[in-house]
Protein backbone atom coordinates (compact mmCIF):
# COMPACT_ATOMS: atom_id res chain seq x y z
CA UNK A 1 0.00 0.00 0.00
CA UNK A 2 2.52 2.45 -0.94
CA UNK A 3 1.43 5.78 -1.75
CA UNK A 4 3.76 6.39 -4.93
CA UNK A 5 3.01 2.52 -5.86
CA UNK A 6 2.60 1.94 -9.84
CA UNK A 7 -0.19 -0.07 -10.19
CA UNK A 8 -3.29 1.19 -12.70
CA UNK A 9 -5.69 3.49 -11.69
CA UNK A 10 -8.32 1.25 -11.20
CA UNK A 11 -6.55 -0.86 -8.31
CA UNK A 12 -6.26 2.63 -6.58
CA UNK A 13 -7.15 2.30 -3.29
CA UNK A 14 -9.35 -0.41 -2.15
CA UNK A 15 -8.82 -0.77 1.93
CA UNK A 16 -9.95 2.75 2.96
CA UNK A 17 -13.94 1.77 2.83
CA UNK A 18 -14.67 4.99 3.93
CA UNK A 19 -13.99 6.61 0.62
CA UNK A 20 -15.43 4.29 -2.06
CA UNK A 21 -15.26 6.83 -4.59
CA UNK A 22 -12.73 6.85 -7.14
CA UNK A 23 -13.02 10.20 -8.19
CA UNK A 24 -9.57 12.34 -8.36
CA UNK A 25 -10.93 13.88 -5.17
CA UNK A 26 -11.83 11.27 -3.78
CA UNK A 27 -8.13 10.22 -4.45
CA UNK A 28 -6.92 13.29 -2.80
CA UNK A 29 -8.69 13.15 0.00
CA UNK A 30 -7.69 9.50 0.55
CA UNK A 31 -3.97 11.01 0.49
CA UNK A 32 -4.35 13.03 3.26
CA UNK A 33 -6.56 10.67 5.52
CA UNK A 34 -3.69 7.99 4.85
CA UNK A 35 -1.33 10.33 5.97
CA UNK A 36 -3.08 11.15 8.81
CA UNK A 37 -3.48 7.94 9.45
CA UNK A 38 1.15 7.31 9.37
CA UNK A 39 1.83 9.82 11.16
CA UNK A 40 -0.11 8.94 14.48
CA UNK A 41 -2.87 6.21 14.37
CA UNK A 42 -0.11 3.53 13.35
CA UNK A 43 -0.92 0.87 16.16
CA UNK A 44 -4.70 2.34 15.95
CA UNK A 45 -6.67 0.17 13.70
CA UNK A 46 -10.63 0.71 13.96
CA UNK A 47 -11.86 -1.70 11.13
CA UNK A 48 -9.98 -4.86 10.47
CA UNK A 49 -9.65 -3.30 6.74
CA UNK A 50 -8.16 -0.65 7.36
CA UNK A 51 -5.02 -2.16 9.52
CA UNK A 52 -3.14 -2.69 6.55
CA UNK A 53 -3.44 1.21 5.59
CA UNK A 54 -2.42 2.21 8.97
CA UNK A 55 -0.09 -0.26 9.43
CA UNK A 56 1.58 0.73 5.97
CA UNK A 57 4.98 1.35 7.97
CA UNK A 58 7.10 -2.17 7.86
CA UNK A 59 7.67 -3.96 10.72
CA UNK A 60 10.71 -5.82 11.26
CA UNK A 61 11.91 -8.16 14.18
CA UNK A 62 14.94 -8.47 15.39
CA UNK A 63 16.60 -11.11 16.62
CA UNK A 64 19.69 -11.22 18.61
CA UNK A 65 21.33 -12.20 22.15
CA UNK A 66 23.72 -9.13 22.51
CA UNK A 67 22.25 -6.20 24.22
CA UNK A 68 24.23 -3.69 22.37
CA UNK A 69 23.58 -5.31 18.78
CA UNK A 70 20.08 -5.44 19.58
CA UNK A 71 20.26 -1.57 20.97
CA UNK A 72 22.33 -0.74 17.23
CA UNK A 73 20.08 -2.39 15.08
CA UNK A 74 17.00 -0.87 16.61
CA UNK A 75 18.10 2.45 16.31
CA UNK A 76 19.34 1.68 12.90
CA UNK A 77 15.53 0.50 12.08
CA UNK A 78 14.22 3.10 13.68
CA UNK A 79 15.98 5.94 11.65
CA UNK A 80 14.69 4.25 8.59
CA UNK A 81 11.65 4.68 9.77
CA UNK A 82 10.73 0.92 10.87
CA UNK A 83 8.79 -0.44 13.41
CA UNK A 84 10.87 -2.35 15.39
CA UNK A 85 10.32 -5.45 18.01
CA UNK A 86 13.74 -6.73 19.55
CA UNK A 87 13.98 -9.99 20.79
CA UNK A 88 17.02 -11.63 22.65
CA UNK A 89 16.65 -15.64 21.13
CA UNK A 90 15.42 -17.55 18.30
CA UNK A 91 12.64 -19.23 20.67
CA UNK A 92 11.46 -15.60 21.64
CA UNK A 93 11.19 -14.52 17.92
CA UNK A 94 8.91 -17.87 17.02
CA UNK A 95 6.47 -17.21 20.41
CA UNK A 96 6.25 -13.96 18.79
CA UNK A 97 5.72 -14.80 15.46
CA UNK A 98 3.52 -17.32 16.54
CA UNK A 99 0.97 -14.96 18.27
CA UNK A 100 0.80 -13.83 14.27
CA UNK A 101 0.47 -17.55 13.20
CA UNK A 102 -2.98 -17.62 15.59
CA UNK A 103 -4.78 -14.85 14.20
CA UNK A 104 -3.71 -16.18 10.89
CA UNK A 105 -5.34 -19.59 11.73
CA UNK A 106 -8.47 -17.82 13.89
CA UNK A 107 -9.18 -15.59 10.67
CA UNK A 108 -8.84 -17.86 8.26
CA UNK A 109 -12.10 -19.46 9.65
CA UNK A 110 -14.07 -16.23 9.92
CA UNK A 111 -16.34 -14.56 7.29
CA UNK A 112 -14.34 -14.39 3.90
CA UNK A 113 -14.17 -10.58 3.88
CA UNK A 114 -11.31 -10.79 6.26
CA UNK A 115 -8.45 -12.18 4.20
CA UNK A 116 -5.93 -14.52 6.14
CA UNK A 117 -3.50 -11.90 6.17
CA UNK A 118 -6.06 -8.89 6.94
CA UNK A 119 -5.38 -10.42 10.59
CA UNK A 120 -6.26 -8.00 13.98
CA UNK A 121 -2.58 -8.98 15.41
CA UNK A 122 1.28 -7.97 14.04
CA UNK A 123 2.69 -7.95 10.94
CA UNK A 124 5.94 -9.07 10.56
CA UNK A 125 7.97 -7.49 6.94
CA UNK A 126 11.11 -8.84 7.76
CA UNK A 127 13.18 -10.47 10.53
CA UNK A 128 16.76 -9.89 10.86
CA UNK A 129 18.56 -12.50 13.21
CA UNK A 130 22.51 -12.92 14.56
CA UNK A 131 23.79 -15.64 13.56
CA UNK A 132 25.58 -16.82 16.49
CA UNK A 133 22.87 -17.04 19.11
CA UNK A 134 23.48 -19.80 22.19
CA UNK A 135 20.12 -22.33 21.52
CA UNK A 136 18.76 -21.91 18.61
CA UNK A 137 21.44 -20.20 16.27
CA UNK A 138 20.08 -18.08 13.20
CA UNK A 139 20.69 -20.70 11.15
CA UNK A 140 18.05 -23.19 13.20
CA UNK A 141 15.50 -20.00 13.13
CA UNK A 142 15.97 -19.54 9.94
CA UNK A 143 15.20 -23.12 8.77
CA UNK A 144 12.27 -23.14 10.94
CA UNK A 145 10.07 -19.77 9.61
CA UNK A 146 11.20 -21.55 5.82
CA UNK A 147 9.30 -24.70 7.27
CA UNK A 148 5.99 -22.76 8.37
CA UNK A 149 3.67 -22.46 5.83
CA UNK A 150 2.66 -19.25 7.20
CA UNK A 151 5.93 -17.52 8.42
CA UNK A 152 7.89 -18.66 5.36
CA UNK A 153 7.11 -15.97 3.24
CA UNK A 154 8.46 -13.54 5.51
CA UNK A 155 12.30 -12.04 4.03
CA UNK A 156 14.97 -13.31 6.85
CA UNK A 157 18.41 -11.79 6.75
CA UNK A 158 21.54 -13.01 8.68
CA UNK A 159 23.96 -11.20 10.55
CA UNK A 160 26.94 -12.04 11.56
CA UNK A 161 30.67 -10.98 12.80
CA UNK A 162 32.24 -13.92 10.88
CA UNK A 163 32.88 -14.14 7.76
CA UNK A 164 32.41 -17.77 6.76
CA UNK A 165 31.98 -18.36 3.54
CA UNK A 166 30.17 -21.62 3.77
CA UNK A 167 27.82 -20.19 6.59
CA UNK A 168 26.75 -17.66 3.73
CA UNK A 169 26.45 -19.93 1.64
CA UNK A 170 24.72 -21.87 3.52
CA UNK A 171 22.01 -19.05 5.16
CA UNK A 172 21.13 -18.20 1.59
CA UNK A 173 20.77 -21.73 0.25
CA UNK A 174 18.37 -22.20 2.73
CA UNK A 175 16.40 -19.09 1.92
CA UNK A 176 17.48 -16.37 3.46
CA UNK A 177 17.45 -12.90 1.63
CA UNK A 178 20.78 -11.45 2.66
CA UNK A 179 23.67 -12.00 4.94
CA UNK A 180 24.84 -8.82 6.67
CA UNK A 181 28.45 -8.83 8.19
CA UNK A 182 28.68 -6.73 11.16
CA UNK A 183 29.23 -4.41 12.47
CA UNK A 184 25.54 -3.56 10.97
CA UNK A 185 25.38 0.17 9.26
CA UNK A 186 23.15 2.58 8.01
CA UNK A 187 24.18 1.32 4.29
CA UNK A 188 23.42 -2.55 5.45
CA UNK A 189 19.51 -1.17 6.50
CA UNK A 190 18.93 0.34 3.41
CA UNK A 191 19.55 -2.61 1.10
CA UNK A 192 17.05 -4.49 2.95
CA UNK A 193 13.92 -2.64 1.85
CA UNK A 194 13.33 -3.85 -1.58
CA UNK A 195 12.80 -7.25 0.30
CA UNK A 196 10.08 -5.98 2.61
CA UNK A 197 8.28 -3.72 -0.46
CA UNK A 198 8.15 -6.94 -2.55
CA UNK A 199 6.38 -8.76 0.82
CA UNK A 200 4.30 -5.54 0.98
CA UNK A 201 3.35 -5.40 -2.60
CA UNK A 202 2.55 -9.07 -2.62
CA UNK A 203 0.04 -8.80 0.60
CA UNK A 204 -1.41 -5.02 -1.10
CA UNK A 205 -2.36 -7.14 -4.33
CA UNK A 206 -3.82 -10.07 -2.16
CA UNK A 207 -6.18 -7.09 -0.06
CA UNK A 208 -6.91 -5.98 -3.77
CA UNK A 209 -8.18 -8.93 -4.77
CA UNK A 210 -9.95 -9.51 -1.89
CA UNK A 211 -12.06 -6.36 -1.81
CA UNK A 212 -13.18 -6.08 -5.76
CA UNK A 213 -16.04 -8.12 -6.16
CA UNK A 214 -16.23 -7.96 -9.56
CA UNK A 215 -12.85 -9.18 -9.94
CA UNK A 216 -12.42 -13.08 -11.04
CA UNK A 217 -9.46 -13.43 -8.52
CA UNK A 218 -11.47 -12.42 -5.44
CA UNK A 219 -14.21 -14.92 -6.75
CA UNK A 220 -11.73 -17.66 -6.54
CA UNK A 221 -10.24 -17.04 -3.53
CA UNK A 222 -13.79 -16.97 -1.86
CA UNK A 223 -14.64 -19.94 -2.71
CA UNK A 224 -11.46 -22.11 -2.41
CA UNK A 225 -10.80 -22.82 0.91
CA UNK A 226 -8.13 -21.40 3.17
CA UNK A 227 -5.08 -23.66 2.31
CA UNK A 228 -5.65 -22.01 -1.92
CA UNK A 229 -4.05 -18.96 0.14
CA UNK A 230 -0.69 -20.25 -0.55
CA UNK A 231 -1.13 -21.39 -3.88
CA UNK A 232 -2.52 -17.42 -4.36
CA UNK A 233 0.37 -16.35 -2.73
CA UNK A 234 2.70 -17.92 -5.26
CA UNK A 235 0.68 -17.10 -8.36
CA UNK A 236 0.41 -13.29 -7.22
CA UNK A 237 3.92 -13.78 -6.26
CA UNK A 238 4.70 -15.01 -9.74
CA UNK A 239 2.66 -11.98 -11.51
CA UNK A 240 3.82 -9.70 -9.26
CA UNK A 241 7.67 -10.34 -10.45
CA UNK A 242 6.40 -10.17 -13.82
CA UNK A 243 4.55 -6.58 -13.42
CA UNK A 244 8.02 -5.69 -11.56
CA UNK A 245 10.15 -6.46 -14.39
CA UNK A 246 7.68 -4.79 -17.14
CA UNK A 247 6.56 -1.88 -15.39
CA UNK A 248 9.25 -0.68 -12.80
CA UNK A 249 12.55 -2.54 -14.27
CA UNK A 250 13.44 -2.90 -10.63
CA UNK A 251 15.79 -5.91 -9.88
CA UNK A 252 13.60 -7.24 -6.95
CA UNK A 253 12.26 -10.41 -6.81
CA UNK A 254 14.58 -12.16 -9.81
CA UNK A 255 17.57 -12.65 -8.15
CA UNK A 256 19.30 -16.24 -7.74
CA UNK A 257 17.74 -16.82 -4.44
CA UNK A 258 14.38 -17.32 -5.72
CA UNK A 259 14.96 -20.78 -7.53
CA UNK A 260 11.55 -22.16 -6.84
CA UNK A 261 9.61 -19.34 -8.60
CA UNK A 262 12.09 -18.64 -11.30
CA UNK A 263 11.21 -21.55 -12.85
CA UNK A 264 7.52 -20.78 -12.51
CA UNK A 265 8.00 -18.00 -14.48
CA UNK A 266 8.61 -19.30 -17.50
CA UNK A 267 5.31 -20.56 -17.66
CA UNK A 268 3.02 -18.11 -19.52
CA UNK A 269 0.69 -15.74 -17.02
CA UNK A 270 -1.53 -15.15 -19.70
CA UNK A 271 -2.43 -19.03 -19.44
CA UNK A 272 -2.87 -19.23 -15.90
CA UNK A 273 -4.99 -16.08 -16.07
CA UNK A 274 -7.27 -17.71 -18.27
CA UNK A 275 -7.60 -21.15 -15.94
CA UNK A 276 -8.60 -18.86 -13.04
CA UNK A 277 -11.44 -17.47 -15.57
CA UNK A 278 -12.51 -20.25 -16.98
CA UNK A 279 -13.20 -21.73 -13.38
CA UNK A 280 -15.13 -18.70 -12.53
CA UNK A 281 -17.48 -17.84 -15.46
CA UNK A 282 -20.78 -19.21 -15.05
CA UNK B 1 30.35 31.76 24.77
CA UNK B 2 34.46 31.76 24.64
CA UNK B 3 34.71 29.42 27.79
CA UNK B 4 32.34 27.26 25.97
CA UNK B 5 33.95 26.88 22.43
CA UNK B 6 37.04 26.22 24.83
CA UNK B 7 35.60 23.06 26.21
CA UNK B 8 34.18 22.44 22.50
CA UNK B 9 37.57 22.24 21.15
CA UNK B 10 39.09 20.46 23.47
CA UNK B 11 36.26 17.76 22.99
CA UNK B 12 37.12 17.67 19.41
CA UNK B 13 40.57 17.44 19.88
CA UNK B 14 40.44 14.26 22.28
CA UNK B 15 37.61 13.17 20.19
CA UNK B 16 40.15 12.86 17.40
CA UNK B 17 43.18 11.34 18.77
CA UNK B 18 40.88 8.13 20.24
CA UNK B 19 40.68 8.11 16.49
CA UNK B 20 44.03 8.46 15.45
CA UNK B 21 45.56 6.13 18.40
CA UNK B 22 43.22 3.28 17.10
CA UNK B 23 40.97 3.21 19.74
CA UNK B 24 37.97 4.50 17.61
CA UNK B 25 37.09 3.55 14.09
CA UNK B 26 34.25 4.23 11.45
CA UNK B 27 31.48 2.31 13.58
CA UNK B 28 31.82 5.02 16.14
CA UNK B 29 31.48 7.74 13.80
CA UNK B 30 28.48 5.88 12.25
CA UNK B 31 26.85 5.59 15.92
CA UNK B 32 27.20 9.57 16.00
CA UNK B 33 25.37 9.98 13.02
CA UNK B 34 22.62 8.15 14.74
CA UNK B 35 22.19 10.31 16.91
CA UNK B 36 20.00 13.37 16.15
CA UNK B 37 17.81 16.31 18.34
CA UNK B 38 15.22 13.23 18.68
CA UNK B 39 17.48 10.69 19.90
CA UNK B 40 20.25 12.85 21.47
CA UNK B 41 21.82 10.25 23.53
CA UNK B 42 22.12 7.76 21.64
CA UNK B 43 25.97 7.59 21.70
CA UNK B 44 26.07 7.88 25.55
CA UNK B 45 23.41 5.12 26.31
CA UNK B 46 24.82 2.58 24.23
CA UNK B 47 28.56 3.52 25.35
CA UNK B 48 26.93 2.80 29.22
CA UNK B 49 25.43 -0.44 27.87
CA UNK B 50 28.73 -1.52 26.58
CA UNK B 51 30.97 -0.91 29.64
CA UNK B 52 28.24 -2.58 31.78
CA UNK B 53 28.28 -5.40 29.34
CA UNK B 54 32.19 -5.67 29.07
CA UNK B 55 32.58 -4.78 33.03
CA UNK B 56 30.82 -8.36 33.57
CA UNK B 57 32.16 -10.12 30.67
CA UNK B 58 35.53 -9.61 31.79
CA UNK B 59 34.64 -10.73 35.49
CA UNK B 60 33.78 -13.53 34.06
CA UNK B 61 36.81 -13.88 32.06
CA UNK B 62 38.73 -13.35 35.09
CA UNK B 63 37.29 -16.00 36.93
CA UNK B 64 37.72 -18.08 34.18
CA UNK B 65 41.63 -17.70 33.97
CA UNK B 66 41.75 -18.31 37.82
CA UNK B 67 40.40 -21.38 36.78
CA UNK B 68 43.06 -24.72 36.23
CA UNK B 69 42.66 -26.25 33.74
CA UNK B 70 41.84 -23.47 31.32
CA UNK B 71 38.55 -24.00 29.57
CA UNK B 72 39.46 -22.49 25.95
CA UNK B 73 36.07 -23.13 24.95
CA UNK B 74 34.62 -20.48 27.88
CA UNK B 75 37.17 -18.20 27.31
CA UNK B 76 36.56 -18.18 23.59
CA UNK B 77 33.11 -17.78 23.74
CA UNK B 78 33.51 -14.58 26.36
CA UNK B 79 36.02 -13.17 23.86
CA UNK B 80 33.68 -13.38 20.82
CA UNK B 81 31.15 -11.91 22.87
CA UNK B 82 33.45 -9.28 23.97
CA UNK B 83 34.93 -8.86 20.48
CA UNK B 84 31.64 -8.48 19.24
CA UNK B 85 30.36 -5.90 21.31
CA UNK B 86 33.41 -3.78 20.84
CA UNK B 87 33.23 -4.15 17.33
CA UNK B 88 29.61 -2.49 17.12
CA UNK B 89 30.66 0.55 19.28
CA UNK B 90 33.83 0.95 16.77
CA UNK B 91 36.11 0.05 19.72
CA UNK B 92 38.85 -0.87 18.10
CA UNK B 93 41.61 -1.29 20.16
CA UNK B 94 39.70 -3.56 22.00
CA UNK B 95 38.70 -5.74 19.38
CA UNK B 96 42.33 -6.21 18.52
CA UNK B 97 43.19 -7.28 21.49
CA UNK B 98 40.24 -9.38 22.24
CA UNK B 99 41.09 -11.09 18.56
CA UNK B 100 44.42 -11.67 19.66
CA UNK B 101 43.21 -13.10 22.90
CA UNK B 102 41.22 -16.01 20.75
CA UNK B 103 44.46 -17.20 18.95
CA UNK B 104 45.76 -17.82 21.90
CA UNK B 105 42.79 -19.72 23.31
CA UNK B 106 42.75 -21.59 20.20
CA UNK B 107 46.33 -22.38 20.42
CA UNK B 108 45.57 -24.01 23.27
CA UNK B 109 48.14 -21.21 25.00
CA UNK B 110 47.40 -20.26 28.34
CA UNK B 111 51.24 -17.96 29.17
CA UNK B 112 49.71 -15.57 25.54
Amino acid sequence: MDVGSAGSSSHDDPVLPLLPCRSSRGRRRRTLVRKFLLSDLSHFSPFPQMSSAAESQFHVLAVDDSLIDRKLIERLLKISSYQVTTVDSGSKALEFLGSRVNDDRSSSDSLPSVSPSDHQGVEVNLIITDYCMPGMTGYDLLKKIKESSSLRDIPVVIMSSENVPSRITRCLEEGAEEFILKPVRLADVNKLRPHMMRTKKLKGQEQEQELQEESVTHCEVRSQPPRQHELEIEQSQQDQSQQIQQHQQQKSGNNNKRKALDVEEGLSPDRTRSRYNGVATF
Amino acid sequence: MERNSQLHRQVALMRQSLFDQGYLDEQFVQLEELQDDANPNFVEEVVTLYYRDSARLIASIEQALDKSPLDFNKLDSYMHQFKGSSSSIGGRKVKAECAQFREYCRAGNGEG
